[in-house]
């Protein structure tokens, strides 16, 4: 991976997106990267947007906002909308099917995985569908290793729910290998 | 590509400006919760009492600020954080701290304003109350970071200033640096300088806590519980500590006041120069939108055009020698910033006409990007 | 002066700046014979207070002492206390001071109950500035912001500070001075928040506006309306009408705030 990535995870609060970013930052660190997360949000921390950003390179990072990202994911309809433009020509879309129906790219390529439903009934609890997209993340891109995820993710989340974040990422690196491959 | 085992950390700006408080030795903290500053009150109210310091969170944030100054009367390193609403509320003790030349540290994590304004939206608003929010004629040093690795290294800074010149010092954080991640280098113990303050003499006999014995102007500072029973008052006071109204020492305790930071301007003042010498035009920036500079100036060299970056780390006192020498190379200066010019303007008055002036001014809470200042390099070329 | 008390003054720094017939030099007069009695050592002693005519005391005293910004004596001596538990800390503050724009550090002081002995001189008035009506200033009390006399209920600051946590609650004044010395004392020796009003008198403003004679006329009034908790308790609501109780009027073992703060230190380094 040589190119900068500039990835924005878009969402509802209470869907983990800001721990996402952080994950995915500290696993860059992990694998000898500079990372940069950013977050927006509103006074409220369930319920409202919430959109994550991080970049992500082999160089140091000066402008830590994102615009038009390498990398987009999306888990509600709002942010679908608010941010799909906001991509580059080349961009990666991950798009959450649970909530996000009938979405139209206007540039990039789009991949299609239902990470909600997966992380309920596949792994176990929806709370874990941002580790879900992480992996679907990681398969698609190998933005990070995979080795530097998993550590990453142990290290951010509450002690006796190892199995099921492992689970989750499991189930999101299955998950996006069958899309691959049916490609 | 292998997971490396590398010292580097993942932290929040106002997290690393926390741990950057315990590695200069901070013995007492006292805040109040106001958004976007509370982490760093979240992460000492945890990490205090496991380095045997003590943390307080206070009924307000005048009571935060008296806290951190009385704290610091009994030999303790201190600090309180807090954002704009905030920091208008603690002008008057932080003004207390500069006359009763105490040394502690206050962080204001820069939100929205005027008033509530916007509480999770960056600005860079509160550059002129850093200098002048306390009333009366007073010196402040304020230092500005630009990455989370500074937050870490520039509180450290911030401290060391406190002691070495018995005032309080203001770190001046941005919504965006302190809530943004990033990764710091820890420093190992002793690789960073830290400085304790100069505490009277062993044997000093009828020690008088307002008198300089040297040169720096700043007097030894004993602690309450020393055995010196000294006296502390706001009121304008003669080299004892007591009470004056005699014109030509209210007036000369002002003067020393400032000529104590003055004179130790070379430990201050801290810019940061890139590609200053052939510039035709010289990007002054600070903060978060130092960030913003730095990829336009990138850009625009690759462009051929010739833009350096005058990096302000020490916002007050104002590095006025260093923004003069490089108005007089370069044709124009490009001041973006949070704010509508103001240190645009100190720029401005600074340069005295060398070089034409221009600003950039976002007020709407959204930074200041490389495109706006890559359309202003254009515009002035 | 008594020659043993002279040690704790700053004699060179006398006279003071209270107007003659002020009853304040006779509350700190209680407050050093408390210190003495109680044998607190002057190196390890910080008297503050805040901005008012009873805030200039602790320049005449030969302690470490700290004259604050208005009202928040008690916030710049609970950084005091918390960064260095072994200070005997005493704040001295007046009814303007402490009730009015410090109100809210004396009730969370209490709430807290964090080791300081709070010393109110009580004047009913705002002295300093010239004589305006404070919030304990009684009911259609003339000062020169009430000229049509004070529509304001004054506070009950006892009951308040009581309400708010204190552990220590006692009310005296200028003329009833062993008794005051003695409320002072136990209020030094309770490891707790203790709070002492000592009702004080200004006959320049409070004194003259509403027509209470001399001095000495007021320091007679103070002995006529002040009656002991013990004398009250024997008597009908109707004798105890306009009559002002003092004594301890509050006292409870409490954990202490800087001690309680000390425990978690020590949990957290034995980790």
């Amino acid at each position: 991976m040589d190119k900068e990535w500039e990835i924005r995870l878009g969402g509802t609060g209470g869907q983990g997106l800001i721990t996402g970013g952080i994950i995915l930052a500290e696993a860059a660190i992990l694998d000898g990267k500079v990372a940069v997360q950013s977050q927006s949000y509103g006074p409220e921390s369930r319920g409202g947007s919430s959109k994550a950003e991080v970049i992500i390179s082999n160089d140091e990072i000066d402008y830590m906002k994102v615009k038009d990202a390498d990398l987009l994911l999306v888990m509600s309809p709002e942010a679908a909308k608010k941010y799909k433009d906001e991509v580059k020509e080349d961009a990666i879309i991950i798009v959450d099917t649970t909530y996000v129906k009938d979405f139209e790219a206007t540039k990039g390529k789009v991949y299609e995985v239902k990470i909600s439903h997966l992380a309920r009934h596949e792994a176990g609890r929806e709370l874990v569908a941002n580790i879900v997209a992480l992996a679907v993340i990681v398969g698609v891109t190998n933005v990070v290793s995979r080795s530097a995820l998993e550590q990453a993710v142990l290290s951010r989340i509450p002690k006796g729910t190892e199995e099921l974040n492992k689970k989750a990422m499991a189930v999101g690196f299955k998950a996006i290998e069958e899309v691959l491959n049916a490609a | 590509m292998t997971v490396t085992d590398i010292k580097a950390k993942l932290m929040q700006g106002n997290q690393a400006c926390a741990e950057g408080a315990i590695y200069a030795g901070i013995n007492f903290y006292a805040g109040y919760p106001i958004t976007p500053s509370t982490e760093i009150a979240e992460v000492l109210a945890e990490r205090m009492p496991e380095e045997g310091g003590k943390f307080i969170q206070m009924e307000d944030e005048i009571a935060s600020m008296a806290a951190i100054v009385g704290a610091s009367l009994t030999g303790a390193k201190t600090m309180t954080a807090t954002s704009g609403p905030g920091f208008s509320l603690k002008q008057e003790n932080f003004g207390y701290g500069i006359v009763a030349e105490t040394p502690c540290v206050v962080v204001n994590v820069q939100r929205l304003g005027p008033s509530t304004g916007g509480p999770t939206a960056p600005a860079q608003g509160d550059m002129m109350q850093a200098r002048w929010g306390t009333h009366g004629d007073h010196p402040v040093i304020a230092l500005c970071p630009s990455t989370v690795q500074e937050c870490f290294d520039l509180t450290v800074k911030a401290f060391n200033l406190a002691e070495e010149f018995r005032t309080p010092v203001l770190l001046l954080l941005d919504e965006v640096i302190g809530h943004m991640r990033e990764r710091v280098f820890v420093p190992q113990p002793g690789e960073l300088e830290v400085v304790d303050r100069i505490k009277p003499e062993a044997g000093t006999q009828n020690y008088l806590a307002y008198q300089p014995v040297d040169s720096t102007l700043v007097p030894p500072m004993a602690s309450f519980g020393d055995g010196y029973r000294f006296h502390v008052t706001g009121l304008l006071h003669d080299e004892t500590g007591f009470p004056t109204n005699n014109s030509e020492v209210m007036g000369s305790l002002i003067e020393r006041l400032h000529q104590k930071i003055e004179r130790g301007r070379e430990k201050i003042v801290i810019v940061e120069e890139i590609d200053i010498d052939d510039a035709d035009v010289v990007i002054i920036a600070y903060g978060c939108v130092a960030r913003s500079a730095q990829k336009a100036q990138k850009m625009a060299r690759k462009k051929g055009q010739k833009v350096g970056i005058l990096r302000l780390i020490t916002v007050w006192p104002f590095p006025e020698e260093e923004v003069l020498r490089v108005a007089e190379k370069a044709k124009a200066l490009i001041v973006p910033e949070m704010n509508r010019g103001q240190i645009k303007d100190v720029v401005q008055s600074a340069v005295v006409g060398k070089a034409e002036v221009y600003g950039i001014g976002n007020v709407d809470g959204e930074m200041v990007s490389p495109c706006q200042i890559l359309a202003k390099i254009e515009e002035v070329l | 002066m008594l020659a043993h008390l002279e040690k704790y003054f700053r004699t060179e720094r006398l006279p003071h700046i209270w107007c003659p017939g002020c009853a304040n030099g006779i509350i700190v007069k209680s407050l050093v014979e408390a210190i003495d009695k109680a044998g607190l050592d002057q190196d390890k002693t910080v008297i503050v207070s805040g901005i008012g005519c009873s805030s200039r005391a602790p320049g005449y005293l030969n302690f470490n002492t700290l004259h604050t910004t208005h009202g928040r004596a008690i916030a710049f001596a609970t950084g005091v206390k918390l960064a260095n538990p072994e200070l005997n800390v005493i704040v001295v503050t007046g009814d303007g001071d402490g009730t009015s724009i410090g109100g809210n550090h004396l009730i969370h002081g209490a709430r807290r109950n964090i080791d300081l002995t709070v010393l109110l001189f009580n004047n009913s008035i705002y002295g300093m500035t010239g004589g305006q009506y404070s919030p304990m200033s009684p009911q259609g009390a003339k000062a020169t912001t009430s000229p049509y006399g004070n529509i304001e209920r004054p506070f009950d600051i006892c009951n308040l500070v009581t309400a708010s946590g204190a552990s220590y609650v006692a009310r005296g004044n200028s003329y009833h001075t062993s008794q005051l010395t003695n409320l002072i004392y136990q209020g030094l020796q309770n490891k707790g928040f203790s709070f002492i009003e000592a009702i004080s008198t200004c006959p320049v403003y409070f004194g003259r506006k509403n027509k209470l004679g001399r001095p000495a006329d007021m320091l007679k009034m103070q002995k006529e309306f002040c009656i002991s908790k013990e004398a009250a308790e024997k008597m009908s609501a109707e004798e105890k009408a306009g009559k002002v109780i003092t004594g301890v009027l509050h006292y409870a073992e409490l954990p202490e705030y800087t001690e309680q703060y000390q425990k978690i230190v020590d949990k957290c380094q034995r980790r």
